[in-house]
């Protein structure tokens, strides 16, 4: 009976292992919710953005902000990386970093050059380890997409395009499609394209553009404010998709994990059986031949 | 028509007031602006503070908004509210934290941009997933 009690004892640590990962998926379960309602309650602020500032590229204004503005020449890419502060959420990471490298290196080859921000510890672990030029980053953001705790990150950025450091800007993350289906997505940021732009009002649009907004105190300052307001917004509804996707990643790959840890007791149990009757059986034969040969 | 217009308070993380309205007063950078129907398109910023809102046979509401935008077009009024206190300054300081946290974790990086690396980093990883994914499906 030398391997039986092996055999419990591993038993017993998948076991043991088996609680935490139920444990993760239930706690996923839970926060997966709270992402999603986060990320749905979102989407009016990032709409009616995008209202004021279609009516603000279409109304007369003597002022055309630099987002808006196409530029010529490509030289500089600024990009934004969105990942999870945590692992244990299957290819999640994985799959945004390695589309973001594959573009990266496409860029390189092009020869443009690179400067990266990093909103989550993943990302910027990855970056910093193969020695991509990182200008910002956000970590530990927790379970709640805090517009605050961007700002800073992204200001870098923007001030980048702004200064002309940057000639475009894109961002990496993953969208949130169902729990089972997440995509990790490229998208441009800066300069806006139109689609950005006018998508929404585009049903209801108004040829008259010889109105304008009275702007108080100036002009400048307000657009640049919903400008800014409005990119910041960009990156907050990919944050919070992005968070959403890894906990229902996490979800289902902790679900995996239980899964696979009941096939493995199930075939443990099995052994330890097999083991147990294999030692009665020899017990009792020897037991047999053992009156036999008396 | 013409005596209420619609008005949405929305902040980046909730919508804080939908709804038709027919009077409203925001705290706006230049002074508290009072907004009837059919007002001029006014974009301005607003400082914090409570918004009043009269809408039809209620009473009037506070809604405190700490700072955000203002827009008025004749038959829809949008705030975009802030959820963060923010200034010029407070922006600035962060951006620069944001950036001296970065310039640290970038001191001990090994060496220039190693793709072939990286992709080996990330193949594996790769790897190791569908491994498992095979191993899952063979077992059913």
């Amino acid at each position: 009976m030398a391997g039986s009690r092996e055999i419990r004892n591993k038993i017993k640590s998948v076991k043991n292992t088996q609680k935490i990962t139920r444990a993760m998926e239930m706690v996923a379960a839970s926060k997966m919710r709270k992402a999603q309602d986060r990320m749905k309650k979102a989407r009016p602020y990032g709409e009616k953005i995008r209202n004021v500032a279609a009516h603000m590229s279409r109304a007369n204004t003597e002022y055309r902000h630099p987002f808006l503005i196409e530029r010529d020449t490509v030289k500089r890419v600024g990009i934004v990386i969105v990942t999870s502060d945590k692992g244990l959420c299957g290819g999640l990471n994985t799959n945004v970093l390695r589309k973001a490298l594959n573009q990266m290196k496409r860029w390189e080859a092009e020869g443009e050059q690179l400067e990266v921000c990093c909103i989550g510890n993943k990302g910027l672990g990855f970056m910093s380890r193969i020695g991509a030029n990182v200008i910002s980053q956000v970590i530990a953001l927790g379970d709640t997409p805090d517009i605050a705790k961007l700002i800073g990150a992204v200001k870098v950025v923007l001030d980048g395009y702004t200064q002309d450091r940057f000639d475009r800007v894109f961002i990496f993350y993953n969208r949130f499609i169902n729990t089972m289906k997440q995509e990790p997505v490229m998208e441009q940021l800066l300069p806006l394209t139109d689609e950005r732009i006018q998508g929404v009002e585009s049903a209801n649009e108004r040829p008259n553009t010889s109105w304008d907004y009275i702007y108080e105190p100036e002009a400048k300052p307000v657009i640049d404010d919903v400008m800014i307001r409005y990119v910041e917004a960009l990156i907050y509804q990919a944050v919070a998709e992005n968070m959403a996707s890894e906990q229902s990643a996490r979800m289902v790959a902790m679900k995996a994990a239980s899964d696979n840890a009941g096939n493995v007791i199930d075939e443990l149990t099995l052994i330890y059986n097999k083991s147990r009757q294999a030692a009665i059986t020899k017990e009792l034969s020897e037991i047999v031949g053992g009156a036999a040969a008396v | 028509m013409g005596t209420v217009f619609h008005l949405d308070i929305v902040s980046a993380e909730e919508s804080i007031y939908s709804g038709p309205v027919e009077f409203l007063v925001a705290p706006a950078q230049m002074g508290e602006v009072g907004i009837y129907p059919r007002h001029t398109p006014l974009l301005t910023r607003i400082n914090s503070g409570m918004v009043r809102i009269k809408a039809q046979l209620k009473d009037e509401e506070l809604v405190y908004v700490s700072g955000g935008v203002l827009e008025v077009q004749p038959d829809v009024v949008t705030i975009l509210a802030d959820t963060a206190v923010r200034s010029h300054d407070l922006d600035e300081a962060k951006a620069i934290e944001a950036k001296r946290a970065a310039e640290e974790a970038m001191k001990n990086r090994e060496s220039e941009l190693d793709y072939a690396k990286a992709q080996a980093e990330l193949m594996e990883a790769m790897a190791q997933l569908a491994a498992i994914d095979k191993l899952r499906k063979r077992k059913h």
